[in-house]
Formats: structure tokens, C-alpha cells, sequence
């Protein structure tokens, strides 16, 4: 056969070069762009801070209740981090309040009526949420039943088991050890003159960790030729950062100093942020969320993924679960009611897709905390609890709905 | 034959923007009363987008230019309009409510009524059954739709709009899904609803059913009216059409390759598979094997079993109650889940992309790392810049036209989808590809850039089957053709030695006795 050379190929490959050489140019409005859904999260985070801190003549903003937020709400952000991550891989879990409860309730009999040493209370909390992680990823991954189903009944199911091992009666106290976990400060060790040095040092750390990691990660791109933002914009991000987390610090610093439930946060944000992102699992559970069969024929081990998925929340369920009953300083049979909800709407807000295969951790930090700033300022401004709640119903309504909107205008809904 | 000149449709001067671009710019469309009008371009010409604007998707306001039904101006402000003044559009995605029967998918939305507004059975059956009997279906119209084939389903299609008095019928890409004798009975349907007096407005990539069946054609090009061209005298050709729809003559379908192939890489033994939930064989004792360098063809009507075929291979992907042995290089190889036949250097790309081969809501780079994550990582963490690296060089290699590899894979065209899922199964390094219809659904251009990236990969010495139900393409591009039909290898054809009627003779034999 004689063919003479198709032109076809010619032409497209001409274009392809051309498409080719923006690789390694830096445009920030297209990074903005790229990353305005998230960027836009912090914007509300922002604004509802601002709006806050005018309602209550930036009582919000005093150091007393920024420390009593980091306080109130850990909990729910830990439940948030594994949320997003149930939610990401397309399920749902609607237990994680019941087993909040059953954990406590667990560490408490072992702590207070056993008389165990705190930490055995810890150990048994934690073996306690991963096998009931274990018991909902079992019947999702492997018998197939659609999560919703499965943790609704784990919610029932583990709301007796509450009852049952607490006797239907409140537990309290723990002893001081127990309770510091989430009462407790680290503060005084290297001293200081009306603030705590040490809160300062750690914000600091944290500052130049933030830092460096973001140099790392911009030589790293520009060394593979990627498109990075200018430099200027980088600085003004680093420099924005590290002034946030310092003022934050400094706040807390002035307050009783550092919590130590802020520092398993942190850590656990740092961890998960990580995971989601970098690690194989992590990619997997996105994949299985964005298209489960396309990640079955991609080889993705779906049915292992989907257990872990459950049993690290129960993991967290329970580090949720010991924060809680260390903050309450005891058991009781109706706790963590609702809690379900709020690391949902977390998740949500946060910029998670119902559909699954869109949401990450840092977002769901993000939508926990406006929640938790919303609840807090609300609180003292002395809102009627009726009223906070329809004021949250109709932001996470609003945040659902502005997601929905943006996806249909940028076409994605295609 | 057609006998009035007047237009029932006239499309004058349509130009539809979007942000940024003009999908329409100045279409013309002129359709004679009582014709089969045929519209063809390349993917993104703009074919779906006029059917938009002209069925009311695209409310009158939204896009300049006019529309003449019957000679008089006409504003449809969504699809109720159109259907009122008989215009009806049946997409390639068929709208059927799966678990409802035919006789209230046909009526849905147009309920027959009976006193007191409740639903008339009795009528809607009955009446349902007449219009069965005027498309040829010879179906009970209580029988829920999901029992039927898509070709069934597609008759029930046109039944519904049948009923909703249609005067215009548009049929988008109508034999797209359909095996060989189902497209056949709609073309002969289409031709029996024309002599009745419908007009039909087709959108079709099959050129040799445009030439068979068309009375006149609208060639689209980047959004513009290249050109109407009239079949009737019969001269007009394929090759004629392609050249209006690319604006160049495309010498030579498929790319030549030298074909010199070399050792067995993958050979198939006793291999049969039952169906997930039916108690029959889909698969039956096949036996085939692949060589080096060769591509090797899988030809078969809709049914005859080659994507079970190849996804059971594929890591028993589908299927149950698997026997039979599969050897690489000669050496048995457990391949009993997807993970393991990557592993063995098989992949698979499947023929719905959308559906089981893309994250479409994931980017570009994500997808080609999907299937072979593990050569990135190093104990479980991606190297990210690494990927990003690798999919580069797939983009460039491959030719996928995307602004970078950060887009997302679902706005993407088909062609540019294909070349994706290539890019992430040649990422886990295959010794085998199996290519489940891979040119479906995309436009010239990019099927022959497809055809050149299959030859560089059997240069390379990879092993290539390719399954496709378009017979040409395989005679164009395979080595050897194996035959299939009920779940059984009914032939196995040098390609010197294979012509279309060979093949299909093979491809139909043996049908009523086994299945």
C-alpha cells in the first residue's frame, strides 16, 4: 500500500508543542483559580471569624475563648478528619456518636470502676473503636452492604452496647491523668513573663516547619519543570501563614497555654493530610470514590480498601471518644448524640462531593471550624439554641449548594 | 423517493456561543419533508449542540439565527415546545425507567387516563402494543424494559415517540451500541417510518449507513456548515464524506506496519465462563494466543462473548466458575485477580471508558498513575512530582490535547479519554494489551492516531488483541482474526485470507445451536 504521510498527525502534534511550552511558567491567577474551591473555604472561615469578632466586641477573638474553642470542638474535627475520608471513598457513617459513647463508656469502666491505670482505659478504647471499624468494614467491603445501612445499624447496635456496659448511669470522675488529656496544658517549661515561652516556641516550630517543607516542595516542582506561583506570591503565603499560626499562639499563650488535645490534633491533621494525599491508600480511597468500577479494573484491591476505610474510623471514634470523656470527665449513656452530624457537615462544608471522590482533610478542618466558630460566637452572644441550630441547618444547606452551583457553571456536571 | 421540495425544517444562520467559544457559528440546515437526512462531522463539529438548539435544550434566546417549521418561525423555549409541534429527539443514551414495562415507558409523561384521571390499563397496554406492532417489536408491552437488548430498547424508543405524533424524528448516533442485524433493522425501519411520512433527522459516525440509507446529508465542520450533500444520485461515497468532514482526503484508513511477530507472549487454554447470575456458558473451551509484535483481532456480534472473554482473562474480572489455564511465555501464570494479571503484564482497556476505565472527575495525571500507583511509590508513598513527570511524558507522547495534565479527564473529547486510558495501561509496562472497541465513539482524526499508536506499540514487541465490531477496522489493522460466536472460537483467519463476508459468515455460524 502506498500512504502518503497523514497530515492529520502533523498538524496535532504542531499543537501539542505548543501546549507544551507553558510548563514551568508561573501564572497565579490560574493557580487561584485552580484552587478557588478550597481558597474559597477560607475566605468564609474568614468572614464568619470577622463577622464573629464584630457581634461580640472581639470577645470571640480573646484569648480566654480561643482556647476554649480549640477545647470544645477537637472532637468533633477528629471525627471530621475520618468523616471526610468514609466520605471521599463514597460512603457514609452515621455511628461514629454512638460509638464515641461506647468507647468512653468502655475506658471509663475500666478506669473508674476497675480502677485501671489511665492508660489501660486509653488501650481499651482504642481496641474498642478499630473493632467496631473492623465489624462495619466487614459488612460493607465484603457482604456489600451499602454503608448507610450498615452504621445506621452500628448506631442502634452500639447506643445498647452504651447502655448495657454503663448500666443505663453516668461515670465520673476519672482520675487527673486521665482527664488532662483533653483538660490539660503544656505550659511553664521554659518559663516566661505573663505568657508561656513554650506555647511560643512550638508556634514557632511549627512556623518554620511550615517553611521549609514549602521551599522543599517548590524547589522540588521547579526542578520537574512544574508550574509554581511567583515568588512573591510564595512569600506572601509563607508570611500570612506563619503570621496566622503565631498570633494563634500567642493568643493561646496568654491564655493557660497549650493544650495537649491541640497537639493530637495537629498531629492527626498532619498524619491524615499526608495519607489522603500522598500515600497509595490514600490515592486509592479517591479513586474507589471517583469511579469504583474504573478502580476495580485498575487492579485497586476495592474490598481491603473499603475495610480500612471503616476501621480507621473507628480509630478515630475513638481518639474522639477518649478527648470526649476526658473533657466531660466521665461516661454517660447519651453521649456523643449528634456528633454524626457534625463531623458530616464538617465534611461537607469542607468542599466534599456526595457523590464521592472529592473532599480532603485540611478542608474538613476548615468546614468544622466554621461550624465551631458559628456555635461558639453564637453561644456567646447568647443565641437561643433553637436558633443556632437553624442558623447551622442553613449554612451547611448554603455550602452544599454553592459547591453544587460552582461545579454546574465550571461544567463539571456534564 | 422524495417527491415535495418544500422544507419541513429550515435552520437559518444558527450561531450558539458559549464562554469563550462559538460552537455554532452561521449553521445552515435545510430538511425536505418526508427524507432521511443524515448529519455528520467529527466529534465536537457541533452536531449535538444544533440538535439542542433545534429540540429547545438551547431556549429560543439563547443563540442567534432563525428556526422554520413549515415555513414559519418557531420558538421553543424548552423540549415540551418541540415535542408539541412533533419534533422528537431519542439520544444515543437511551431515556428508558429500567424496572418500568414498555407499555408506561411509552406513555410516561403522557399517561393514558381514564374517568376520574385514573391510569387507564387496559387502554395503555393495548395501545401500546399497536404502536409495538408498527415498529416491529414483538414484545408483551407489560415486559419491564430491562429485559431487553439494546436494540429492543431503542424500538421502544421510537414507539414512544411515535405516540407523541412525531413528525420529525432525530436519531442520535441511533446504531452505535447495536450489533450488525439490529442496526439492519432499524435502517429498514427508518426507511419504512420515512415512506409513512416521517422525516428522520440521523446523527451518525457510520459512514456506510449514511451512504445506504440517507437521502440527503449536512457535512459539520468546527461549527460550521461545510456543506449538503444529495445521496440520491448514489455517486456521493464514503472517502467523499470524509473528505467534507476532516477538509482533507485521508489516503489511507489504516497506517501501514510491517507486520514481523515473534514469540508467543499469551496463549489462552479451555478457557470457559459462566455467567454471574444465568446458569449458562458465556464462555466456551476458547483457546487463542498472541505473538510479539502481532495484533491480534477478536470479531463477533453484541452477545457472542468477547468482553467476557477478555475481562475474564483479565483477572477474572467477570464471570464466575472460571476453568481453563492461561500461559505467559509459555509458563502457567495465576492471574485470579486484577492485580495479579497487571502484575503478569496483562492489561485491559475497556470498551465504556466512561464508565469502567476513567476517574472522570479526577485530572489527567491521577487517571495514568491509576493502574500502575506501585511503580511510583516507594513503601506506599507517591512520588508526586514523579507522576507528574510520567504523565507529562504520556501527553506528549500520546498527543492528548489538554492545557496540562492537571485537567480533568471528563472534559476531555473522546479521542483525547482513549489515549488517556492507553497512557495508564502502557504505564504498568504490559507484555499483552487487550483493546475492547477501541476507536468507539471518537472521530476520525483521532481513530488514526489510535491505529499509529497500536503500531508503535506492536514495533515495540508488545502483544496486541483488539476486539471491535467494526469489521474493517480489524481487517486493517490485525494480524489474525479469531471468529466468536455463542462463546465459542468459531475461526481463526490469516488476514490475507479474511474478507467481511468470511468473517461474518464465521461470526454467525453455529449461532442457533449452541446459544
Amino acid at each position: 500500500m502506498t500512504s502518503t504521510k497523514p497530515t492529520s498527525a502533523d498538524r496535532k502534534s504542531a499543537e501539542s508543542a505548543s501546549a507544551a511550552v507553558h510548563v514551568g511558567t508561573s501564572d497565579p491567577r490560574t493557580l487561584i483559580m485552580n484552587n478557588l474551591r478550597q481558597s474559597g473555604i477560607f475566605v468564609a472561615l474568614v468572614v464568619i471569624v470577622a463577622l464573629f469578632a464584630f457581634l461580640t466586641d472581639g470577645l470571640s477573638l480573646s484569648p480566654g475563648n480561643i482556647t476554649n474553642i480549640v477545647l470544645q470542638y477537637s472532637y468533633i474535627l477528629v471525627l471530621a478528619i475520618g468523616m471526610v475520608i468514609v466520605i471521599i471513598g463514597g460512603h457514609i457513617d452515621l455511628s461514629v456518636g454512638s460509638v464515641v459513647a461506647l468507647t468512653g463508656a468502655v475506658s471509663a469502666v475500666v478506669v473508674i470502676r476497675q480502677g485501671q491505670p489511665w492508660w489501660v482505659g486509653v488501650l481499651a478504647a482504642l481496641v474498642v473503636g478499630i473493632a467496631v471499624g473492623a465489624w462495619h468494614g466487614f459488612w460493607v467491603a465484603y457482604v456489600g452492604i451499602p454503608a448507610f445501612i450498615v452504621t445506621l445499624a452500628g448506631m442502634l447496635l452500639f447506643r445498647g452496647l452504651t447502655l448495657r456496659v454503663l448500666d443505663n448511669i453516668s461515670l465520673s470522675p476519672f482520675p487527673a491523668e486521665y482527664n488532662r488529656i483533653a483538660a490539660g496544658f503544656l505550659n511553664g517549661l521554659i518559663g516566661g513573663d505573663g505568657y508561656d515561652a513554650f506555647t511560643l516556641l512550638i508556634g514557632g516550630i511549627a512556623v518554620a516547619g511550615y517553611v521549609v517543607s514549602g521551599f522543599r516542595t517548590r524547589a522540588a516542582r521547579v526542578r520537574y519543570q512544574q508550574p509554581v506561583e511567583s515568588f512573591a506570591l510564595f512569600v506572601a503565603r509563607m508570611a500570612l501563614v506563619g503570621a496566622v499560626v503565631m498570633w494563634f499562639a500567642w493568643q493561646l499563650a496568654h491564655a493557660r497555654g497549650l493544650p495537649i488535645v491541640l497537639i493530637i490534633l495537629a498531629a492527626l491533621v498532619l498524619v491524615y493530610g499526608l495519607l489522603t494525599r500522598r500515600t497509595v491508600f490514600g490515592r486509592q480511597v479517591y479513586a474507589i470514590g471517583g469511579n469504583l468500577s474504573a478502580a476495580m479494573l485498575s487492579g485497586v484491591k476495592v474490598r481491603t480498601v473499603n475495610f480500612w476505610i471503616f476501621v480507621n474510623m473507628g480509630f478515630l471514634s475513638a481518639v474522639a471518644g477518649i478527648i470526649f470523656s476526658s473533657r466531660s470527665n466521665g461516661a454517660q449513656p447519651a453521649a456523643g448524640n449528634m456528633f454524626e452530624l457534625d463531623a458530616i457537615a464538617a465534611a461537607f462544608i469542607g468542599g466534599a462531593a456526595v457523590t464521592g471522590g472529592v473532599g480532603t482533610v485540611v478542608g474538613a478542618m476548615v468546614g468544622g471550624l466554621i461550624m465551631a466558630v458559628m456555635s461558639n460566637g453564637m453561644q456567646l452572644m447568647g443565641v437561643d439554641q433553637s436558633l443556632q441550630s437553624v442558623v447551622k441547618g442553613l449554612v451547611l444547606l448554603v455550602a452544599v449548594a454553592f459547591d453544587v452551583y460552582n461545579k454546574r457553571r465550571a461544567g463539571a456536571s456534564r | 423517493m422524495v417527491s415535495t421540495d418544500d422544507n419541513i425544517l429550515e435552520m437559518r444562520r444558527i450561531t450558539k456561543t458559549f464562554p469563550g467559544v462559538a460552537a455554532l457559528q452561521d449553521v445552515t440546515l435545510a430538511v425536505r419533508r418526508g427524507e432521511i437526512h443524515a448529519i455528520c462531522g467529527e466529534n465536537g463539529a457541533g452536531k449535538s449542540t444544533l440538535m439542542k438548539v433545534l429540540s429547545g435544550v438551547y431556549p429560543s434566546g439563547s443563540y442567534d439565527g432563525e428556526i422554520l417549521l413549515d415555513g414559519a418561525p418557531v420558538h421553543f423555549r424548552g423540549i415540551r415546545d418541540s415535542e408539541q409541534r412533533g419534533i422528537v429527539i431519542i439520544h444515543q443514551e437511551l431515556a428508558l425507567v429500567p424496572y418500568l414495562s414498555i407499555a408506561e415507558n411509552i406513555f410516561l409523561g403522557n399517561e393514558q387516563r381514564g374517568p376520574g384521571g385514573l391510569i387507564d390499563w387496559n387502554r395503555t397496554n393495548a395501545e401500546a402494543a399497536k404502536l409495538l406492532a408498527s415498529v416491529g417489536l414483538a414484545e408483551n408491552p407489560m415486559t419491564p424494559v430491562v429485559q431487553l437488548g439494546v436494540g429492543k430498547q431503542q424500538l421502544v424508543e421510537i414507539a414512544k415517540a411515535i405516540s407523541k405524533k412525531v413528525r420529525l424524528l432525530i436519531l442520535d448516533e441511533p446504531t452505535a451500541a447495536l450489533n450488525d442485524i439490529d442496526s439492519a433493522h432499524l435502517l429498514d425501519l427508518m426507511r419504512r417510518l420515512r415512506d409513512e411520512g416521517i422525516t428522520c433527522i440521523m446523527i451518525s459516525h457510520k459512514l456506510n449507513e449514511i451512504t445506504s440509507i440517507a437521502d440527503s446529508t449536512t457535512v459539520l465542520r468546527d461549527g460550521r456548515t461545510v456543506e449538503r450533500l444529495e445521496m440520491a444520485s448514489g455517486e456521493v461515497t464514503q472517502e467523499r464524506i470524509i473528505r467534507g468532514m476532516v477538509g482533507r482526503d485521508i489516503d489511507s484508513f489504516y497506517p501501514d506496519r510491517v507486520s514481523t511477530p515473534g514469540e508467543e507472549v499469551l496463549r489462552i487454554e479451555d478457557w470457559s465462563v459462566r455467567h454471574p447470575t444465568q446458569d449458562r456458558l458465556v464462555v466456551d473451551g476458547a483457546n487463542l494466543n498472541v505473538r510479539a509484535g502481532e495484533v491480534v483481532g477478536i470479531a463477533g456480534l453484541m452477545g457472542a462473548g468477547r468482553t467476557e472473554l477478555a475481562m475474564s482473562v483479565f483477572g477474572r474480572a467477570y464471570g464466575r466458575d472460571i476453568t481453563g489455564r492461561v500461559f505467559m511465555h509459555g509458563r502457567q501464570v495465576r492471574a485470579r485477580t486484577v492485580a495479579e494479571a497487571i502484575r503478569n503484564g496483562i492489561a485491559y482497556a475497556t470498551e465504556d471508558r466512561k464508565r469502567f476505565g476513567l476517574n472522570l472527575i479526577e485530572d489527567i495525571r491521577r487517571n495514568i498513575s491509576a493502574a500502575g500507583l506501585r511503580r511510583l511509590a516507594r513503601l506506599g508513598w507517591v512520588h508526586d512530582n514523579e507522576e507528574i513527570k510520567v504523565a507529562e511524558t504520556s501527553r506528549r507522547d500520546m498527543n492528548i490535547k489538554a492545557p496540562s495534565v492537571m485537567s480533568i479527564v471528563g472534559k476531555l473529547s473522546g479521542g483525547n479519554q482513549q489515549k488517556v486510558v492507553l497512557s495508564k495501561w502502557l504505564f504498568t509496562d504490559p507484555e499483552v494489551l487487550i483493546l475492547d472497541e477501541p476507536t468507539r465513539g471518537i472521530d476520525v482524526g483521532a481513530k488514526f492516531e489510535i491505529y499509529t499508536i497500536i503500531n508503535r506499540l506492536v514495533a515495540d514487541g508488545k502483544a496486541v488483541i483488539m476486539i471491535s465490531s467494526e469489521l474493517p477496522e480489524l481487517l486493517g489493522m490485525c494480524d489474525r482474526i479469531y471468529t466468536l460466536s455463542a462463546g465459542r472460537i468459531t475461526g481463526e483467519v490469516p488476514v490475507a485470507e479474511a474478507t467481511q463476508e468470511k468473517l461474518m459468515e464465521l461470526m454467525a455460524k453455529d449461532k442457533e445451536s449452541v446459544g
